[in-house]
């Protein structure tokens, strides 16, 4: 009878994260949608190329090296699928475990890879809205592979993995906490961006010769509010799935307090956007609003939860009015970012880490800070670098003549809309 | 013959089209155009930043009718069209040659 039940809950535990990985891969359906709907639609087939291709570089990559690299264990995932003693060998240790039935999660391998391997995508896809309309294909998919094989796999490892960093100090010593991946998967996914966006440029167009700053605007932002829809669905699997466990009272109510906290926070951070937007430029911005509830999303994923509802939904509202400030900022600094990926999860990636410690008694905000620097500073310069050698290589950004056509044409040879007049 | 071109403001269309029905002209050609007049574009706000509209979409309706009915033309368009505010449109006259119904070979004003 008792193996029974062992059973049951390694079932249910791996079920959870196999559903919950899936969730998250239905984000990358909404960064697709969210980027395609945020530029101008000459730009659109290239930019759901790089989507969908990222996803599969991502999926590969980590399968060939990354898991390895973040968790250990062997390259290709050899093993990952279990030896014939698994059944008999998962029993006794929970047979003999002190903690027994409500202690840590027991799941299946394979399901760990496959919750895993969706947060790379995501870290992935931050990138190429920022860079979105003017770089290279292959260069972004060149790029994608160092990064989704051993940029994030490494830094994946000093934290989640915990690994040291490169044998100096550990992050655990210091209590960083990252629930879901404010700061491992959307700040480093920003810090990605920010080293591309510095070394790319702005789009031709966006600033004037006296470096006024002009506004692009997205071609379809039906696309755009589905995608964030989209996103703001598939993060209760991103938050929820990261509890790692469902299978006892205490873990079940803290996987419903989850998806509570991080439903709470993208209302807070849509509503605190909206409103602001509405106060700073007149008119209620769409596009700000959505930015706001990714925002909000992004704020509470690094701690989801221990806040209350009323606590989420404020560090969603902050998380919203920084992003308004933020976009807005980085523009004047003629960084262009045509999605404000590097607004929504970088700055507010950051805020959400230093905001863990403002519920979670656990931590301190040196220990978040020192953090929050070492992921910011390994992604941004390893991506430098390598971005700078793509850049040397190949280049990185398309001719302006075939930024003018539209990057449709130039590198897919093909429209997004074949059949509409140019308007 | 004459033919009355009208730019007008597309949401006054229908008022256009059915003040000319009353009147009697029997036929009307609507465009969609864009231009820019005294009013110039306009400015729009994107993510805090500004951008310029420089043509405004409006529609063009022109109708051929006879020299006799003209003053009752433009005395409708002019008086469906009209807000006031800047922006209403024009109207141009212009002569017509020649008139041709295709299908039956009528010229002339059996033609209009």
């Amino acid at each position: 009878m008792e193996n029974n039940i062992f059973e049951l809950q390694y079932a249910m535990d791996t079920f959870y994260f196999l559903v919950c990985g899936a969730l998250v891969m239905w984000m990358a359906a909404g960064f697709s949608m969210l980027e395609a709907g945020l530029v101008r639609s000459k730009n659109t087939t290239e930019i759901l190329t790089k989507n969908v291709a990222l996803f599969a570089v991502s999926c590969i990559m980590y399968m060939v090296m990354g898991y390895a690299i973040m968790y250990g264990g062997s390259y290709f995932l050899n093993g990952i699928e279990g030896g014939e003693t698994l059944v008999a060998d998962a029993l006794k240790d929970m047979a003999g475990r002190e903690d027994g039935f409500g202690g840590g999660a027991v799941y299946s391998s394979a399901s760990d890879f496959f919750f895993q391997v969706v947060f790379v995508a995501t870290a992935m896809s931050i990138v190429s809205g920022a860079v979105a309309e003017r770089m290279k294909l292959w260069a972004f998919l060149l790029f994608a592979v160092v990064m989704t094989g051993f940029i994030y796999p490494m830094e994946g490892n000093w934290t989640w993995g915990g690994g040291s960093v490169f044998g100096l100090y550990s992050l655990a010593d210091y209590g960083f906490s990252d629930f879901a991946g404010s700061g491992i998967v959307h700040m480093a996914g920003a810090a990605a961006a920010l080293a591309g966006v510095l070394l790319l440029g702005a789009r031709k167009g966006k600033y004037g010769p006296n470096g006024e700053v002009r506004a692009i605007p997205g071609a379809n932002l039906p696309l755009a509010t589905l995608g964030t829809f989209i996103l703001w669905m598939g993060w209760f699997g991103f938050n929820g799935g990261s509890v790692l466990k469902l299978g006892d009272i205490a873990n079940a109510n803290s996987v419903a307090m989850v998806f509570l906290n991080t439903n709470a926070a993208a209302a807070g951070g849509l509503v605190a956007a909206l409103i602001l937007a509405r106060a700073l430029f007149g008119k209620a911005d769409l596009t700000m609003a959505l930015n706001g509830a990714l925002a909000g999303l992004v704020a509470i994923t690094a701690e989801p939860s221990t806040p209350t509802a009323l606590e989420a939904t404020l560090i969603g509202a902050v998380g919203g009015l920084i992003v308004v400030f933020s976009i807005t900022m980085l523009d004047k600094m003629k960084i262009d970012d045509p999605v404000g990926a590097i607004s929504v999860h970088g700055v507010v990636g950051f805020w959400g880490l230093m905001a863990v410690p403002l519920t979670n008694s656990g931590t301190t905000f040196i220990g978040q800070l020192i953090g929050a620097g070492t992921i910011f500073a390994w992604v941004f310069v390893a991506s430098f670098i390598v971005w700078m050698v793509i850049k040397m290589i190949m280049g990185i950004r398309i001719s302006e003549e075939e930024e003018y056509e539209g990057a449709d044409l130039a590198e897919c040879g093909m429209e997004a809309y074949p059949e509409f007049t140019k308007g | 013959m004459k033919l009355v071109t009208a730019i007008v403001k597309p949401f006054k269309l229908d008022d256009v089209r059915e003040a000319l029905s009353e009147i009697g002209v029997s036929g009307i050609t609507v465009t969609e155009v864009k231009g820019f007049g005294r009013q110039k574009g306009h400015t729009e706000l994107y993510r805090g930043a500004e951008y310029v509209v420089d043509f405004l979409p409006k529609v063009k309706i022109e109708a051929a009718v006879g020299a006799d009915q003209v003053d009752q033309v433009i005395e409708a368009i002019s008086g469906a069209a009209q807000t006031g505010k800047i922006g209403d449109g024009k109207i141009f006259v212009t002569t017509i040659d020649q008139v041709i119904r295709i299908r039956t070979g009528e010229t002339g004003t059996e033609a209009l």
